[in-house]
């Protein structure tokens, strides 16, 4: 997809230069957030009306003097919102392919640690959930899996993308990382984009998360996204899952400076971005910096604000009323009626789910809600050529 | 490739001198300058005149034309670039990619630095760059290991496509070459600083300091200059007078610019589900 000279494919501490995750590794986040928390109101107003914000004015942004001027991020996140994509709202469903996982991860339901029943769907059980999806409307698919280099490997992953590109307008991938080649392949199997959630941005507090697997390698994860770009992936989503970092907006602004840097770098691909919220799962691990609703809309405006163009996505692990409410603040794609466990969909599955969703409105009912708020709920927005 | 200043440069500075001559330099080619201000040397009434606007003007980089280049003449172009200041080689009056890039040949072969600053005009009346050849030219100059400067439209998608071929900068035109109407492409510019990760220089059109002041604050890491100072009626105070505009614009690209208006505010609010 470029002529960039750049070595993705060793796994160094460190991003090789000339990638997104450099520029972010090497973004003075120390001095960003201090802004965030010494801006004043004056500096509030001066960010509402930057016509090109940049990742100062997102510091700002998340501000305590900008949590007074809320309605103000509000206003300014809906039209720029409406202008840039409209009242439409895309849906997608995850399909959890398998939650088998060799990596010890203290928040997650899936850890190796955690003694769950577990599933990897076989061809015609993957058939079964995609046919049941495709029956509730979803013409977009995100296949998620654990982390099993064995079970899940690159061969049945690229299987599975086979077998429902053909049936699946978009298909996305949020597996492990993997190399650029074998995002290739992905690709050439129908994939349309990869989601990597980096989970935080803070190296100390990732090692003190990640403690056993191939995910504990920082810095080969924060490039995925560089490496699915390089493979010619067009879609590209990252993350940050709220509550891991005891500072949760110096996440959210490292979130923002990836974001950047994604769309700077790899700039023919579409970036999405995530905002997830820790929920319960099984370990039991409790949010080290909760993040309020009102937290959550002044993140969710701000990221509007300072990347008008990016895609944002909310999912199930949010609560109904707050997810209606939340469309409007800069959301433009939405996961429905969610099983976070292998086979949730067209059987009563017995696997553990990866966490527990607060949403559990049918696509249908969902679809309705937005209908009735002015939106229009597009089921398909993208077609392979 | 080079990185453009960090974007997250502190907005706020006590001393100003620190902010625009000692700390804040321009990176380009894995060399750093304390200007931004480039220079053409074209129009110029004499080379005296053309030497005094260089050192007025504390430039770093000056532009000269390989076809104004004669090292057997008495009194050479060269001679009025004093020590120090790099000789960015144009390629002025190419054509197409292969007239551009033979001169930058030619250019190394002499010995000059190997800096181009690329530029390709088929339009003799406009002088308008053409984006197909200069990508292609620029694309060749770089596997060949040349520093590019590309002289380009100001096209956000071409400047994507030089920062891929590997080019040093971009350098997007103002307005028409010599045409002294400012930033009429100023929104264009705003989106190619936006997205930009190697500096963005505006050249061409800048016709009075307040127009290159006007580029630095809306973000260009430099400009290039030349029919307006060269055809100035005092072209060394002209020099010192964009050397200010430069310094001014940067400066308060730097100190956070005051919000031009409040927000108005909705009378049916989007966050009252949180009382």
């Amino acid at each position: 997809m470029t002529a960039t000279p750049v070595v993705l494919e060793t796994r160094p501490e460190h991003p090789p230069e000339g990638t997104a995750a450099a520029e972010v590794v090497s973004t003075d986040l120390r001095y960003l957030r201090d802004i965030a928390g010494s801006a004043t109101a004056a500096d509030v107003d001066r960010s509402l009306s930057a016509s090109h914000p940049s990742l100062v004015d997102f510091a700002v942004l998340l501000s305590a003097p900008a949590s007074e001027r809320l309605e103000a991020l509000a206003q300014k996140a809906h039209r720029i919102t409406k202008a840039r994509f409209g009242a439409t709202v895309r849906l997608f469903s995850p399909l959890y392919l398998s939650n088998e996982c060799v990596s010890t991860c203290t928040y997650c339901g899936f850890s190796a640690e955690n003694e769950i029943h577990r599933r990897t769907l076989t061809p015609d059980e993957l058939r079964a959930e995609a046919a049941e999806l495709h029956r509730r409307g979803f013409r977009h698919l995100l296949l998620v899996s654990g982390e099993h280099a064995r079970i899940v490997s690159r061969e049945y992953i690229e299987e599975c993308v086979a077998a429902v590109a053909q049936h699946f307008a978009q298909v996305d991938v949020e597996v492990q990382v993997w190399d650029a080649d074998t995002y290739r392949r992905f690709g050439a199997a129908g994939a349309d984009g990869v989601i990597v959630y980096q989970e935080t941005y803070d190296p100390a507090t990732y090692a003190s998360v990640h403690l056993k697997g191939k995910k504990r390698n920082y810095a080969w994860r924060l490039a995925a996204p560089d490496r699915a770009a390089a493979a010619g992936i067009r879609r590209l989503g990252i993350g940050a899952l709220l509550g891991l970092h005891p500072d949760w907006r110096s996440d959210a602004i490292a979130l923002a400076a990836h974001g950047r840097a994604l769309i700077k770098r790899w700039w023919r691909c579409e970036v999405q971005v995530a905002l997830p919220r820790l929920r319960p799962a099984a370990g039991g691990f409790e949010p080290v910096d909760p993040v309020s609703d009102a937290d959550l809309v002044q993140l969710l405006c701000a990221m509007r604000i300072v990347l008008p163009d990016v895609g944002i996505s909310l999912s199930t692990r949010e609560p109904a009323e707050l997810r209606d409410a939340l469309v409007p603040l800069g959301v433009t794609a939405m996961s429905a009626g969610s099983h976070t466990e292998p086979g949730g969909y067209a059987d009563e599955s017995d696997a553990e789910p990866q966490f527990e969703i607060s949403d559990r409105r049918s696509p249908a009912d969902v679809a309705a809600a937005l209908r009735a708020a002015g939106y229009d709920p597009v089921w398909k927005d993208w077609q392979r050529a | 490739m080079d990185t453009r200043p960090d974007e997250i440069t502190p907005p706020m500075v006590s001393n100003a001198d620190d902010l625009v001559s000692n700390t804040d330099h321009l990176v380009v080619g894995g060399r750093s300058f304390k200007s931004r201000l480039f220079i053409g040397t074209g129009k110029f009434p004499s080379n005296e005149a053309l030497r005094r606007a260089i050192v007025s003007s504390g430039t770093e980089i000056v532009t000269v034309a390989l076809r104004r280049i004669d090292p057997t003449a008495d009194e050479d172009i060269l001679d009025a670039v004093p020590d120090g200041v790099l000789v960015l080689t144009n390629t002025s009056g190419a054509v197409d990619a292969g007239e551009a890039v033979r001169l930058a040949r030619l250019a190394r072969a002499a010995g000059l630095p190997e800096w181009i600053k690329l530029e390709v005009t088929p339009d003799p009346r406009y002088l308008l760059p053409d984006p197909v050849e200069t990508l292609k030219a620029a694309e060749q100059l770089c596997s060949e290991g040349f520093t590019v400067l590309p002289y380009c439209p100001a096209d956000p998608i071409l400047c994507k496509r030089l920062e891929e071929a590997g080019c040093a900068t971009v350098m997007p035109l103002g307005s028409w070459i010599g045409s002294n109407q400012g930033l009429r492409t100023r929104n264009a510019i705003e989106i190619i600083v936006e997205q930009a990760v190697v500096p963005v220089v505006v050249d061409a059109g800048l016709g009075a300091p307040s127009h290159a002041a006007e580029a630095m604050e809306i973000g260009a890491d430099a400009v290039l200059v030349n029919t307006a100072i060269g055809t100035a009626g005092d072209p060394a105070a002209m020099a010192v007078a964009f050397k200010l505009a430069v310094e001014a614009g940067r400066m308060g690209r730097l100190s956070g610019l005051a919000a031009s208006r409040m927000m108005a505010e909705a009378s049916s609010p989007l966050t009252g589900f949180l009382s």
